[in-house]
């Protein structure tokens, strides 16, 4: 899948503008009387409109980086840098403001206010953030234009994932930051929600980051990073990206 | 457009309403109390202080034999006084058609210029007896409405035993009889004591005071000392005979007042803090439940870019909102109770314009103390909420830390059971709730102590008075002390089976630079009518040599048994002496010394002289007897025992029952309140845990024993330190009383107890069945399957 070898598509990437950048990132934190290294010094950036995988087992790390790149966590040690702001000294107001502005999150477990709507769940950003679309137009975008009022209870595990998406993307985020999307859905419902992702990263241009311990979802991706151990083991890129209907696991 | 993030608040409001109306009830308790009591009490303060200014109530009173009115020139004289009155003021009878004796009366003379300078009267009707009318005569309203007598009717009157009819040509109020107490008694009686005004020269030519007052009212200068000026006055007056000059604060009807405005005024400090203390804690407890089901929210909220403050204040505001309904509530309610209280003094206390004030003051305090209230009580968990890292919150939260509880340490596990078990590690692993919740529990008790004990230290004073102390059916009082002799002569009477003459002398005692006004009793060498009894009931004679005094007065003059103190007798000679302390004792009313009457009539140097005699009577006869003493001019005044207890069970239920009755609602909200917030709140937090035993195989009541034996066990916790509080909450509500007039013991039965308990208990174990029912449905699969 990933193949280092195709020159132009580095180049491609490389010459693109970076929208973030980590460097030596580590995370200790400490648990009961031990500390657990979650990451041990990774160089990470996300590159304009790519569609990266970070693959890994569980307890690899990949969760770790992914807060600390989309700002919901600080590293112990290294640097994080978006655009031309440095994330690494910014106070908890400056890294809210920064997730209020760049930054769209999609949760494994959706993470739905159970006492919202469809709509208003979407609204809960739209209506703090910058530059929003509409609640039913993001709604529009992932297919549930005909369930705006109906309350995370009443809609299926894909459902709730595809309004976490909207709740997401509504706000026009420069990056969206997705931890094990499909972690709690069947196949088919996974794959509905991939392609939601997908026609996102392609049609809006969101740089997009997916966590997932599944290998086959990387065949998606521009770019594939493989953590393990707290450290990058692998990273390549796809010549061909595989579309999300034809991937199987 | 409501933003979605108050949508959330909304919902979740609906989703809590269990919780949210009961600690609504909670602070609406907490603010009806304070708006109605303070309101209460602002509204009668308001109505005194007017009323006392515009009919320029005096600040100094002495009542004298007599004085030549140039005296008043001098009077006038003394530095740090603006204004010195003076009138006649004479006991009279009043021997009205309906009453069984005559009433008993004071009649007051009007200066010939008409309105008194001081001490002025309020018309209520009709008019003021016109200059160099002998015939006419304004009447206080508590009399005039009690007897149905209006402008134009003729009311009877005995002026120096000479029985006359005056016309009423008004009716009035007045400052001196807000709480019109007869002299010399406790209690108001409005259909017995008639005050009347007459002209200056009808009661000057009656008991030939002309060019004369017995009656002075001093009206002081701003920042004047009132005992400097009261030193001067008895300095002035006591030659003419003054049994002392005293301040407002010792004006019978100010008195009263006083110290019902004392009491209303500790309470509407004390109660308000305990219903929003309880408050605090419940939307404490609430809410740091709700922060921990909502972890995850809240970490989503702060992912998609919710600032810290954003999030601490949206909880704020939940809280906020609750307590404001619950103020809200309160405040109506409050008004409403504020104005029943008030109608219920216009019952006890004449002032011309007493009506409920709603404050703005009090109303907006009201409101701003319940949000305080509710930002106290979310402060742990608003902070909470707002250091939660977001990344951190995204993960479910670390299972709860047990331990081994005290009681399994100390290997008592025998003794429990499973479920006793789980309830104790339970209690035990949060000892800071337990301890709130019983303490939430002792406030409700404390509460019902607190609202029922005035009918236990009512009856103990009853008992002691009237059963113990006051045991004569009929009590004669005398216009002058009367020979001794004239005791056998009463004993001859129809109906009278026992007779003892008692002897009453007003007397300044002092001790080092303390002195009090005070009576001396003298009682008869066999008194068994009217006898010296503690408040525990136990009789005491009068000893042998010297005085006993009042523990109340001991304590005032700071006086021990073995010393000896200043007598002045403020009577006939006004001879100076000095008398032993030879005991003390704790007796309840006013403050007196107790003599052998021997011993106080050698200090008189009198042969032996009774100002009072107490009867014991054959009720079938005692028409007979009343007629026989009715007759005698040297009798001013006929009280019977069963009049009087009747008289003061009627002035103290119609409030005490209305008072009760709020205070046990109020109590109740608190037990349900925390009962049931603490109910909800464990179901919701060990609900998996519960359904997990039902799998296991545990039935429905087993797992309620669970949960339920928790609340019991805080419920139980809370009995005895509630019982403690109650007691000092009484203490604390009594502290207004002045102690100088009467003590109020502040006892508290078994059945007071008992009653608190109950009423604790009940509202418990409703709360508990309206957990027990979510219980019961609890869905075992839908439980087991929510994360966390």
């Amino acid at each position: 899948m990933a193949n280092p070898a195709t020159v132009e598509q580095t180049v491609r990437y490389r010459s693109a503008n970076a929208v973030l950048v980590g460097n030596a990132l580590t995370k200790v934190y400490r648990m009961g009387e031990v500390n657990v290294h979650a990451l041990r010094g990774i160089d990470i950036a996300l590159y304009e409109g790519e569609l990266m995988v970070l693959l890994g087992a569980s307890g690899s790390g990949k969760s770790t980086l992914l807060n600390i790149l989309g700002g919901l966590d600080v590293p112990t040690e290294g640097r994080v840098v978006y655009r031309d702001q440095d994330l690494t000294s910014a106070d908890n107001d400056q890294l809210t403001a920064f997730r209020r502005d760049h930054v769209g999150f999609v949760f494994q477990f959706y993470n739905l206010i159970p006492s919202l709507t469809a709509r208003e769940n979407v609204a809960l950003v739209t209506e703090i953030a910058p530059n929003p679309i509409t609640p039913e137009a993001a709604l529009d975008l992932v297919d549930l234009g005909e369930r705006l009022d109906h309350f995370p209870a009443q809609l299926s595990g894909g459902e709730q994932q595809r309004v976490a998406i909207a709740r997401a993307v509504a706000k026009q985020p420069d990056m969206l930051m997705c931890d094990e999307p499909t972690g709690a859905l069947d196949a088919a419902t996974g794959r509905i929600v991939l392609e939601v992702l997908e026609r996102v990263n392609r049609e809006l241009g969101t740089t997009t980051a997916i966590i997932t311990h599944n290998a086959p979802i990387a065949a998606m991706a521009d770019r594939v990073v493989t953590l393990a151990d707290g450290l990058i083991k692998q990273e390549g890129y796809n010549s061909q990206k595989k579309p999300v209907r034809e991937i199987v696991w | 457009m409501v933003a979605a993030i108050d949508r959330k608040l909304l919902r979740d409001l609906f989703n809590l309403r269990g919780q949210v109306i009961t600690i609504a009830l909670v602070c609406a308790c907490g603010i009806a109390s304070y708006a109605s009591v303070l309101g209460t009490y602002e509204s009668l303060l308001y109505a005194r202080d007017a009323y006392y200014e515009r009919q320029r109530f005096a600040d100094v009173f002495a009542y004298l034999k007599r004085a030549p009115d140039a005296l008043l020139a001098r009077i006038q004289d003394i530095p740090g006084v603006s204004l010195a009155y003076g009138r006649i003021l004479q006991p009279v009878k009043v021997p009205i058609e309906g009453l069984t004796e005559p009433a008993q009366g004071q009649a007051i003379s009007l200066p010939a210029t008409g309105e008194p300078p001081l001490n002025g009267v309020h018309l209520v009707e009709g008019r003021l007896p016109e200059t160099g009318r002998e015939d006419e005569a304004l009447l206080l309203e508590a009399f005039a409405k009690a007897h149905k007598l209006r402008p134009g009717d003729h009311i009877p009157v005995v002026l120096n035993g000479v029985l006359r009819s005056f016309r009423i040509t008004g009716i009035a109020m007045s400052p001196e009889y807000v709480f019109s107490v007869p002299p010399g008694e406790m209690l108001a009686d409005p259909l017995r004591f008639a005050v009347l005004w007459l002209n200056q020269e009808v009661l000057a030519a009656a008991y030939q005071m002309e060019g004369a007052f017995n009656d002075v009212l001093v009206k002081l200068q701003p920042g004047a000392s009132e005992s400097a000026v009261i030193v001067e006055l008895n300095a002035l007056l006591d030659p003419h005979g003054c049994m002392g000059a005293y301040g407002r604060d010792k004006q019978l009807s100010h008195n009263v007042v006083k110290s019902e405005l004392g009491s209303l005024k500790a309470m509407a400090k004390v109660l308000p803090v305990i219903f929003l203390a309880v408050a605090a804690f419940l939307v404490n407890v609430v809410l740091s439940r709700l922060v921990q089901l909502q972890r995850q929210q809240i970490a989503v909220l702060k992912a998609v870019g919710y600032r810290d403050r954003d999030i601490g204040l949206h909880y704020l505001k939940l809280v906020s909102v609750i307590l404001l309904i619950g103020a809200l509530l309160g405040l109506a309610f409050g008004v409403w109770i504020g104005r029943y209280f008030t109608d219920l003094y216009i019952k006890f206390f004449a002032f011309p314009d007493l009506r409920y004030i709603s404050d703005p003051g009090v109303l907006g305090t009201a409101l701003l103390v319940s949000v305080v209230t509710a930002v106290i009580g979310a402060l742990a968990s608003a902070r909470t909420v707002m250091r939660l890292p977001p990344a951190e919150a995204m993960r479910p939260e670390a299972p709860a830390i047990y331990r081994r509880a005290l009681s399994e340490v100390l290997k008592l596990q025998a003794l429990f059971g499973d479920s006793a078990r789980m309830v104790l590690r339970e209690l035990e692993r949060r000892p800071l709730r337990t301890l709130l919740s019983a303490l939430g529990i002792a406030f409700s008790v404390a509460l019902l102590v607190s609202g029922r004990f005035m009918f236990d230290s009512i009856d103990l004073l009853m008992n002691v008075v009237f059963e113990g102390a006051q045991r004569e059916d009929v009590i004669v009082v005398f216009s002058e002390a009367v020979p001794e002799r004239a005791m056998r002569e009463i004993g001859h009477l129809p109906g009278v089976l026992r007779v003892e003459g008692l002897r009453v002398v007003p007397v300044r005692v002092r001790f080092g630079h303390r002195t009090r006004d005070v009576q001396l009793m003298g009682y008869g060498d066999r008194a068994q009518l009217r006898r010296v009894m503690d408040d525990r009931g136990r009789v005491y004679l009068p000893p042998r040599e010297g005085v006993m005094l009042s523990s109340e007065l001991a304590k005032v003059l700071n006086v021990g048994l073995g010393q000896r103190v200043r007598v002045e007798l403020l009577e006939g000679e006004r001879q100076k002496s000095e008398l032993a302390v030879t005991g003390i004792v704790d007796d309840l009313i006013a403050m007196f010394g107790h003599m052998r009457l021997d011993n106080l009539n050698r200090l008189m140097r009198e042969q032996s002289r009774v100002s009072m005699a107490a009867l014991s009577v054959d009720p079938r006869r005692y028409g007979e007897l009343r007629d026989a003493l009715t007759d005698r001019p040297a009798v001013l005044g006929i009280s019977r025992r069963e009049h009087l207890i009747e008289q003061f069970k009627r002035q103290t239920a119609d409030q005490m029952h209305v008072f009760t009755f709020i205070v046990t609602a109020f109590a109740s909200i608190i037990a349900i309140g925390v009962v049931y917030n603490n109910a909800r709140v464990s179901l919701s937090m060990r609900s998996r845990d519960l359904a997990s035993l039902r799998v296991l195989g545990f039935r429905r009541g087993e797992i309620s024993a669970v949960l339920l034996g928790e609340l019991a066990l805080e419920v139980l916790l809370g009995l005895p330190p509630g019982m403690l509080i109650g007691k000092l909450l009484a203490i604390g509500m009594m502290s207004g009383i002045d102690t100088e007039q009467y003590r109020f013991p502040v006892v508290i039965s078994a059945q007071t107890y008992a009653y608190a308990a109950v009423v604790t208990l009940g509202a418990a174990l409703v709360s508990a069945l309206l957990v027990r029912r979510k219980l019961d449905k609890l869905d075992l699969i839908a439980v087991l399957k929510t994360r966390e």
